[in-house]
């Protein structure tokens, strides 16, 4: 009976188990290639950090770089070189203004839109809900165009500005916000009202911060999405490599001499890859605590 | 000083008519209970009171001053919520302080970092810790001043909201069924704190509630409401005993009063179940209702007192008393009585005589209005 039952079990752990190796190898892939040496990566050895002979590399010498300097371990070298092929830290700062700020201003407006919409009575304030959810069906690539065309006749492609401007509203944002608001009692806008405050403070002394939990998911899904967006910045940031995001950035890697040199190209990728994975795991352990830690009822 | 009146209040949400033409006279000082089952508009009276709702028409006149286009905040009132509205990432020390912050601050003095440097910000600051830890002294609160409410217990929490609506020392206390999320012994509880806190400071509390054991004990004066309407306004116990309508009598006790048929003879007197009461009543009408509350109807085994015969069916045993639910003879209708244990059990199928108190039965008309 009971072996039966973890018979019965074992097959759904299994199909998730493959599911997570289908989507967690090419990360695997991703972290072995930065560490190992060419030959390794071409003829497929060496395991996840191959073997870390110490040698000399070629492409290295060829952008003129001593023989002495050239010769270190393999995963030494990805690293160090990807950083002397492109101005990583930068395009990590620019990751980090852009997301940010698109992050900030989309709270900065979403907040006290969700608000009305979902807690002040005024006339309209369905079809005004019904038009953030026909927004929603909007796919960026269909506005892309005229937005571009808008940004261009203002003089602002190639700004932070260009990166930043579209996304500054997020109906998303605004809707996921909305559903969170439903959800807290009105007898507690009472109370804010009857101590005296403003719609704009129970906005942000009230609302903002019990909807702690609620921004955190939203924050996941803006910061992902913008910081790989490739489509947009590729788009708006026409050469100017100072603005060139990590997406771009990466993009810096392909063709040229050195165009099958995957070591550094994977070193560049984990770089940009590990500080969202280090935001996601520090933002779903405040995640879950937020949801546990509400004493609304 | 705390005298609240209202004139002619009307409040329509969308076509249904939530309060009609309604008036009503708060007196300083005095615990008014407003009853009346859910939906009657009750609550809505109290938020319109405090201005969270506004009314289509008639007038709130706090301390005879017209407040109709007072902000809530101005209106020198305090709420304490059912569900205790505390701010949930906030300690209970900064939920009292936040009404006095808001209050008592200028602008400038509320700014993060900024307010610090402004001096008269200080002597503010002082008098508002002195308040808050005078406020916490009295509910007994003290040591929880640094808990979020996520960590308190039912009845901390509803402390705390008393506490927050306390520290404003306002003008009236306005409550919104502040026990019903609290368990059935601590609600015994927190009622008799209640009446004492109001005793010691004298201020006017407005209490809504459909809880009418709460209604009775605490207030001053209760306020029947039923859809909508102002139905009565008097002490507990006139209200308990001197119903202006049958509405009235029937939301008022528990158990339910019993309701029977009852002809009106042409001398003036009223018949029902074979029984004449021995009580003159002026109406014109032919056929009325007699009511009489379960306590008022006695078991008796004496054959000389008039009597009607009725069946057991059911029984509640309360320990202090035992309410018998019979079925009367002549009728389908069943009725409560109340016996007392020393009387010994009557058990279920047994047929048992009644006779009910003449000078406590009360006639009304069919339509409901009290025939006096």
């Amino acid at each position: 009976m009971l072996a039966r039952h973890y018979i019965g079990e074992s097959w759904k752990h299994g199909l998730l188990i493959i599911g997570a190796l289908i989507v967690l190898i090419p990360f695997y892939m991703m972290v072995s290639m930065s560490l190992k040496s060419q030959q390794e990566i071409q003829s497929i050895s060496g395991g996840l950090v191959g073997a870390q002979e110490i040698q000399t590399f070629p492409v290295c010498t060829k952008h003129g770089y001593t023989e002495e300097v050239c010769t270190m371990r393999p995963y030494k070298y990805n690293f160090w070189f990807a950083f002397k092929k492109a101005p990583i830290p930068r395009y990590l700062m620019n990751g980090l203004i852009v997301t940010v700020s698109i992050f900030l201003i989309q709270v900065l407006i979403a907040l006290p839109c969700s608000y009305a919409l979902a807690k002040l009575r005024f006339k309209g304030r369905e079809f005004v809900f019904s038009m953030v959810l026909f927004c929603l069906l909007i796919p960026v690539h269909a506005i892309a165009l005229p937005l571009y065309v808008m940004l261009a006749k203002a003089g602002l492609v190639d700004t932070y500005a260009a990166l930043i401007i579209p996304w500054t509203i997020s109906v998303f944002g605004i809707f996921l916000m909305r559903q969170f608001f439903m959800t807290v009692p009105d007898e507690l806008i009472d109370a804010a009202r009857m101590d005296g405050m403003g719609e704009y403070s129970i906005v942000w002394k009230v609302m903002l911060p019990v909807a702690i939990p609620a921004l955190l998911a939203f924050a996941i899904f803006s910061v992902v999405a913008h910081w790989n967006d490739y489509f947009w910045p590729r788009i708006v940031i026409t050469g100017n490599r100072d603005l060139f995001t990590p997406p771009l950035g990466i993009r810096e890697f392909r063709g040229g001499i050195d165009s099958d040199e995957f070591g550094p190209m994977m070193a560049s990728i984990v770089t940009v890859t590990v500080p969202l994975i280090v935001a996601f795991i520090i933002a779903q352990k405040r995640f879950v605590e937020g949801i546990t830690m509400t004493g609304m009822k | 000083m705390g005298t609240i009146s209202l004139k002619n209040i009307n409040k329509s949400f969308g076509s249904t008519e939530v309060l009609k033409q309604l008036s009503l006279d708060i007196q300083d000082g005095e615990f008014l209970t407003l009853v009346g089952p859910s939906g009657c508009g009750k609550s809505t009276l109290l938020k319109i009171i405090a201005g969270l709702e506004q009314q289509n028409s008639g007038d709130v006149i706090i301390d005879d001053k017209n407040v109709n286009s007072t902000r809530a905040s101005k209106r020198d009132l305090a709420m304490v919520f059912q569900s205790y509205a505390l701010y949930p990432h906030l300690t209970v020390r900064k939920n009292l302080e936040t009404p006095l912050k808001l209050r008592d601050y200028s602008f400038v003095e509320r700014l993060p970092l900024v307010g610090n440097f402004v001096p008269s910000r200080k002597e503010k600051k002082k008098s508002i810790d002195d308040l808050v830890f005078k406020t916490s002294e009295t509910l007994k609160i003290t040591e929880l001043l640094d808990r979020k409410p996520g960590q308190l217990s039912g009845g901390q929490r509803q402390r705390a909201a008393l506490g927050r609506a306390m520290v404003r020392e306002p003008v009236a206390f306005l409550m919104d069924e502040p026990l019903s999320n609290l368990d059935a012994a601590l609600r015994v509880h927190m009622r008799s704190e209640l009446s004492e806190l109001h005793n010691s400071l004298k201020t006017t509390f407005i209490y809504v509630t459909h809880d009418q054991a709460e209604a009775l004990t605490m207030s001053t004066r209760m306020a029947v409401m039923i859809d909508g309407e102002l139905l009565q306004l008097d002490t507990p116990s006139e209200v308990y005993n001197n119903p202006s309508s049958l509405r009235v009598a029937e939301f008022v006790g528990s158990p339910k009063i019993n309701t029977f048929d009852a002809e009106i003879r042409s001398d003036g007197f009223a018949e029902f179940n074979g029984i004449r009461l021995e009580k003159k009543f002026n109406t014109n009408s032919q056929k009325a209702l007699v009511a009489v509350r379960p306590e008022h109807l006695e078991i008796t085994k004496d054959s000389n007192k008039p009597a009607f015969e009725a069946k057991v069916s059911y029984k509640e045993n309360l320990g202090s008393d035992i309410f018998y639910h019979v079925q009367v003879d002549q009728s389908d209708s069943k009725i409560i009585v109340r016996g007392s244990p020393q009387a010994g059990l009557i058990s279920n199928g047994e047929t048992i005589k009644i006779c009910p108190s003449h000078s406590e039965a009360m006639l009304f008309e069919i339509s409901g209005e009290r025939i006096r």
